[in-house]
């Protein structure tokens, strides 16, 4: 009996080991291939419907303005259901990086934050998330611009 | 085939975003995420880096919000180009006024719409 006790703790202990070796490891594996996956299904999509709108005779920027704004549309709609967030438990990544991702952090802290009224809750929090974004996009933008300008 | 590669290119820019969740020890947020891949992917665009992907991956490049910085740089370059200073400043905007505008419009209607769970 008591061999036996210490050989079972002997096994408990170098499991114990071996998974705190591997722990780390797994995860980050397992995240980036469902990020790919999700990332991938999501670009997916969008491809399909840039394919429908370029075969419908709209021009590229058009047909791509066009697909941003369906997946904008997507993204928002599937947040309001509260299937987003779903998405999002496993995708990681692979539902941030995307514009659909975008469209969830515009409506997920103004849904929330309904309560606190039309101006300062739904208006100001629409900007949580795009706020930085379009005011780093912009910065950005006009910089590159500038920039452009000045070297031709 | 442009499905197929829509799927990697895409795939494989989202998990560069995982990448840099899981691997740097601060805590990033999507925040941060999103705000860096705007920007890196404005820079690359203005550096000709990301046509190159939006060529090979189409909505694989596009669709993640890098390429919102791409249309952002090459929209702010172009109207550089042709309008000068003044294009500089409008060109972004202008390259990007229907996402913006999709994103405001449906983010508003769903938020009023919806209430969230649990």
């Amino acid at each position: 009996m008591n061999q036996q006790q210490k050989r079972q703790r002997e096994m408990q202990e170098e499991y114990r080991e071996l998974i705190q070796e591997i722990k780390p490891k797994p995860p980050v594996l397992r995240n980036c291939i469902l990020a790919f996956t999700v990332g991938g299904l999501i670009c997916l999509v969008g491809q399909i419907f840039l394919h429908l709108y370029s075969t419908q005779g709209l021009g590229v920027k058009e047909a791509r303005a066009a697909t941003a704004a369906t997946m904008i549309f997507l993204g928002a709609l599937l947040t309001g259901l509260g299937i987003y967030d779903v998405i999002g438990k496993y995708g990681g990544a692979g539902s941030i990086v995307p514009i659909t991702g975008f469209a969830n952090s515009i409506v997920a802290p103004a849904m929330e934050f309904k309560r606190e009224g039309f101006i300062f809750g739904v208006g100001a929090r629409i900007f949580t998330t795009a706020g930085p974004v379009l005011v780093y996009g912009f910065l950005i933008s006009v910089l590159i611009g500038i920039i452009y300008y000045l070297v031709h | 085939m442009k499905f197929l590669l829509a799927f990697l290119v895409g795939g494989a820019i989202c998990t560069i975003g995982q990448l840099l969740m899981d691997l740097t020890r601060s805590s990033i947020t999507p925040a941060h995420i999103l705000v860096g891949y705007v920007t890196g992917g404005a820079i690359l665009s203005a550096l000709g880096l990301y046509q190159p992907l939006v060529d090979l991956g189409g909505a694989g490049a596009v669709i993640p919000l890098s390429g919102f910085g791409h249309s952002l740089a090459q929209g702010a370059i172009e109207a550089a180009r042709i309008k000068g200073l003044l294009g500089a400043f409008s060109g972004g905007l202008e390259a990007t006024a229907v996402g913006i505008a999709a994103a405001v419009v449906f983010g508003y209607v769903m938020a009023v719409i919806f209430n969230p769970r649990g």
